[in-house]
């Protein structure tokens, strides 16, 4: 592998998510949740190829919650992936920002709830997606504009999918980033392996060749996903590719 | 005199230290205008290098985290390369910013069609909201420039262009001005029309109206001028796409029977390179071209 291996965190707690935190929902709670959308008992593993690592993200490691949504201080989730949102939505109502009678409507003209997410209809999402090569770029610039505020406490995640590697203006991204060393900035690849033509060398080698601190993680191992989202990188932005089973 | 360019770089270097909310993000276009203010600002004047989608999607990330951005290269890679980012980088995700460009339709008219972009103003057209600036003069593109800066979290094109009227014209953002009242017709001249209209229509009766904000478009200085002439004649004077304001135009005038013309650049390609002079006789938007159809039209 080409990954670049950061120091492991002093202390990876181990399986430290509860199954029902404080009377909420817990993971095993996030497929039903999903139902409620889609109608079907189970999903395929393309629906749910986020599900773990928004999971992780959102319960263990993103500072935000429905109270701080609007604080300037809250760190920043941008999913850029926004074809197939149920996983989203269904962790979005896990951890209360979005109503649970929400998602039957899923795709209805009186939803707020899209095929694509829109911010502005949708609490707690940071921005409308759907076309893919978007997230990156504005988690970019969300991490410039915070620096240049003195916002140095608030991180920055962008979620993208390894086919949307294909798209130039995430290439843009990743080389300005790694050439700023924007250390506030994180993005989780989901790699399904559905880059049309691939990505020779795996996908976390081109962002560790712009200057990036990149790790290649199980992306179904909770554990493994917590730790490499929370390893440190000094002076370098972070990229955590998941990976999940290929998808058909 | 310094170029509307030239006053863009001064103009927004001072307003970065007068405003902490204010960035300039710029694809190296013009970034040696801005070396002092970089020094003094390093956080708020950003350079993306030659990534005109980055450019767009930058500024909207951190018009996001609350800062008003100012966003500038040739029009032809603001507006046209980029529109997606425009579209829904600004647009879509409800966040303000002000794009400011250069080069317009045919200042490089040597440059060729790479380095033009006369369908900028149309193009925005299609989407909601966009205030639209086009100074005919450095000085009103100096108060354009600083309006856009304080216009809250709107979202605003500023179109600078190297052709300008010999004096300003001291206009409120948002309206057109009556420069002089006639009888015969109305002829709206955006920006850097003004003078050569004014030339075209020496010795006619007709009401010349000036803009240098053209979006909002102010329809009532139109309908109110056109009611006040004795035949309900338009004509259109605009330094870009013939036709780009003519569906505002109409549905200003949507309550009186009524003609109009659309002066402006062809929309064939004009594969020639020259000067600018070169190119604007080419698609008659000079004194003695504009003349010609202006009368033609209402005479006819």
């Amino acid at each position: 592998m080409t990954t670049t291996r950061e120091p492991a965190p002093a202390a990876a707690p181990h399986a430290h998510e509860s199954a029902h935190p404080r009377g909420g929902y817990g993971y095993q709670d996030l497929q039903p949740l999903m139902s409620l959308m889609s109608g079907d008992e189970k999903h395929d593993p393309a629906a749910t190829s986020t599900l773990d690592a928004l999971w992780v993200l959102y319960d263990r490691v993103l500072r935000v919650s429905p109270n701080t949504a609007d604080d300037p201080e809250r760190d920043r989730f941008l999913l850029s992936k926004g074809h197939g949102p149920m996983a989203y939505y269904a962790v979005l109502t896990a951890k209360g920002f979005v109503p649970r009678a929400w998602l039957p409507g899923f795709g209805g003209y009186d939803s707020p709830l899209g095929y694509h997410p829109d911010r502005m209809l949708v609490p707690g999402v940071e921005i409308g997606s759907g076309s893919l090569g978007h997230g990156l770029p504005l988690a970019v610039g969300s991490a410039l504009g915070l620096r240049a505020q003195g916002l140095t406490g608030p991180a920055v995640w962008a979620l993208v999918g390894d086919a949307e590697m294909d798209e130039g203006s995430n290439h843009e991204a990743v080389q300005l980033a790694g050439a700023m060393g924007l250390e506030r900035l994180h993005v989780v690849a989901i790699d399904n392996r559905s880059a049309t033509y691939g990505w020779r060398g795996g996908l976390a080698a081109r962002f560790a060749m712009e200057g990036w601190s990149a790790l290649t993680i199980d992306g179904r191992d909770h554990d493994a996903l917590y730790e490499a989202f929370t390893a440190p990188h000094p002076g370098r932005p972070h990229v955590v590719v998941a990976e999940v089973e290929p998808k058909d | 005199m310094d170029t509307m360019r030239d006053r863009f770089g001064t103009v927004a270097s001072r307003l970065l230290d007068e405003d902490p909310r204010l960035a300039v993000v710029l694809a190296v276009i013009s970034s040696d205008r801005f070396t002092d203010a970089a020094k003094a600002h390093p956080d708020r004047v950003v350079d993306v290098g030659i990534r005109e989608q980055l450019l767009v999607s930058v500024a909207s990330g951190m018009a996001l985290t609350g800062l008003r951005p100012l966003v500038h290269t040739f029009a032809s890679f603001l507006v046209e390369r980029p529109f997606e980012q425009v579209k829904l980088d600004l647009n879509h995700q409800g966040v303000g910013a002000v794009l400011v460009s250069a080069g317009a339709s045919y200042d490089n008219a040597a440059g060729g069609r790479t380095h033009q972009s006369p369908g900028d103003v149309a193009l925005l057209d299609t989407l909601e909201g966009w205030t639209v600036h086009v100074p005919g003069h450095p000085d009103e593109a100096e108060a354009l420039l600083r309006h856009a800066a304080a216009d809250g979290d709107s979202r605003v094109y500023v179109r600078l262009s190297d052709q300008t009227n010999l004096a300003p014209v001291a206009v409120p953002p948002g309206r057109f001005q009556v420069v002089r009242e006639g009888r015969a017709g109305v002829v709206l001249a955006v920006g850097p029309m003004l003078y050569p209209v004014l030339e075209a229509t020496g010795g006619r009766d007709v009401t010349v109206l000036y803009a240098s904000t053209v979006r909002p478009f102010d329809a009532a200085t139109v309908h109110d001028a056109v009611l006040r002439a004795d035949v309900p004649d338009l004509v259109l004077v605009e330094p870009y796409l013939a036709g780009t304001s003519a569906d505002f135009a109409n549905r200003a005038l949507a309550d009186v029977p009524h003609r109009v013309l659309s002066l402006g650049t062809s929309r064939e390609e004009l594969r020639r390179y020259g000067s600018a002079r070169d190119h604007i006789a080419a698609h008659g938007l000079d004194p003695a071209g504009l003349r010609r159809r202006i009368d033609g039209f209402l005479e006819g």
